[in-house]
């Protein structure tokens, strides 16, 4: 953990000044344990199978749960991206969440995953097919052996073995497994739609941020 | 013209006792020279029909937006009553054909069909309808006549999923003549001896059996009889991806994903996937028809 809070002061200070409800904010996140949060974010795979067993997820319960695993880690990686704008930009720090976002991404991502080897496709030739000739099952399995290693190093004793700037570095990975993700979902639709649209700008977006704010401390 | 094609087996064959007296049936038929007595055993075998709520609740008919349920949600707004189907083009009678008026003519009989989706799922539906070429047949289609394209209604406020412009609607198919007359090519007008419900095309929709979803357009008010290959809709959407004939072919693969197997629906959390039939089980029927013709290009 000692790593993390120093990488945390050190960017804190280069904060721009944050209004009085961020430090509110602060103080109320310090009292938050994060254990009963992982708790709390993994409730809804039982609830999910539940449905998916007694019709709850519709008349094709194997897409509709590989869809909800997958949006739910899409989501997870886009929360794990928001924490260092939030940060420099409002001055909130949720840095202690960042890598419960990570573990638990990684871990819908792996279920999403599983659902599709065993529950959608099953065939081991048409498995291995899909991902060398279909883009979108490409990208989104690259994605997922992105976050293999930032899974594996996401505990203090790997942040100590790597040193905190080769585990950032290495962590930065996140920004192009989120990006393939994006993608992967924009290509799976038969046609164009919103919703996987707007999860892929969200995260440009957030990534966009980053080159805004480094310009910006650049500047100073 | 009705009775062209019959099923191998109905619902009522679903005791082994039944489908060996259905195959003397079968048989017996042949023997007196009915051209037509259906598909191979091996494709017939799996035809067992989903379930009422399988087939009324999982729905692609994007008139009432773009996801599985919203047809079965949403599609009670259209009003089915009056309707009138205009038939115009290269007939003899070109004109606005009450609905009723049709159903007067026509012959209906039961078709237990399987369905293939482009998505890669299926279902097997006991359609209730009458031969396309018996409607066209009303109208007198001319010589110089080769295509057929359908219309389906275009009325946003009853419709919900029009107010979305990704589609340049009306949705409109179409199909090569032969296709059209073809005995396997219906226009259904119930389910399960009920009327069709909204969600599957009210009142009147296509049925090509052998063909991907998207063909067997849904609600029609319009048939054009052309001597040229309409654009339908998918294909303008994505040409790359959908094309006019767009047959079930496990060996050409959507761009983006296999066609190789298949889902049927209804089968649960642990239902395995299937594999696709060429001309999804009616290669025997219809074959033929694209004899010489690259099913590569011509998708």
């Amino acid at each position: 953990m000692s790593s993390f809070r120093q990488i945390g002061r050190q960017t804190r200070t280069a904060a721009e000044a944050k209004p009085a409800w961020a430090d509110r904010v602060n103080g109320f996140v310090r009292k938050v344990p994060t254990w009963p949060l992982y708790i709390l974010y993994l409730l809804p795979v039982p609830w999910l199978l539940y449905l998916a067993q007694t019709g709850g997820l519709g008349r094709e319960p194997i897409k509709a749960l590989e869809h909800e695993l997958g949006e739910i880690a899409l989501q997870l990686l886009i929360f794990g991206l928001c924490i260092t704008p939030l940060r420099r930009f409002a001055g909130v720090n949720l840095i202690k969440f960042r890598r419960m976002f990570g573990l638990l991404a990684f871990i819908y991502v792996t279920l999403h995953l599983l659902v599709w080897l065993v529950l959608d496709v099953g065939i081991l030739s048409q498995i291995w097919s899909d991902i060398l000739k279909r883009p979108y099952i490409t990208i989104g399995m690259a994605s997922f052996v992105l976050l293999l290693p930032l899974a594996l190093t996401s505990n203090n004793w790997s942040v100590r073995r790597l040193g905190p700037l080769a585990w950032r570095r290495l962590h930065q990975l996140t920004y192009v497994a989120a990006v393939l993700a994006g993608v992967h979902y924009v290509m799976l639709t038969k046609t164009w739609a919103v919703e996987p649209a707007a999860y892929l700008a969200v995260i440009l977006g957030l990534l966009g941020l980053r080159f805004v704010g480094a310009r910006k401390k650049a500047a100073v | 013209m009705a009775h062209r094609w019959t099923n191998d087996l109905t619902r009522n064959d679903a005791t082994p006792e039944a489908a060996f007296f259905n195959r003397r049936q079968v048989m017996m038929g042949a023997a007196a020279g009915v051209a037509l007595t259906g598909t191979s055993a091996r494709a017939e075998e799996a035809l067992e029909p989903n379930s009422w709520e399988d087939i009324t609740q999982y729905n692609n008919f994007y008139e009432f937006g773009t996801g599985k349920e919203d047809p079965a949600t949403y599609a009670s707004a259209l009003t089915t009553e009056p309707w009138s189907v205009t038939i115009d083009g290269l007939v003899d009678r070109p004109g606005d054909y009450d609905f009723k008026d049709i159903m007067a003519e026509m012959t209906v009989e039961e078709r237990i069909y399987r369905f293939r989706c482009v998505e890669a799922w299926s279902m097997v539906i006991p359609w209730n309808g009458f031969e396309l070429a018996d409607l066209l047949a009303m109208a007198g289609v001319q010589n110089q006549a080769r295509y057929v394209r359908f219309e389906t209604l275009y009325r946003p406020e009853e419709m919900r999923g029009q107010n979305s412009s990704f589609i340049d609607w009306p949705y409109v198919e179409g199909l090569r003549l032969d296709e059209a007359l073809h005995p396997l090519t219906i226009m259904a007008t119930g389910i399960y001896d009920r009327p069709i419900p909204n969600q599957n095309g009210a009142p009147l929709r296509l049925v090509v059996p052998w063909k991907y979803g998207f063909k067997s357009i849904k609600s029609i008010v319009k048939i054009t009889l052309t001597d040229e290959q309409p654009v339908n809709t998918w294909k303008q959407l994505q040409a790359s991806e959908y094309g006019f004939f767009a047959n079930v072919n496990p060996e050409v693969d959507h761009p983006r994903w296999s066609q190789a197997t298949e889902r049927k629906i209804g089968g649960g959390l642990f239902s395995p996937r299937q594999p696709t039939l060429m001309f999804n089980g009616y290669e025997e029927e219809v074959a033929s028809l694209y004899e010489g013709m690259d099913l590569t290009r011509f998708y």
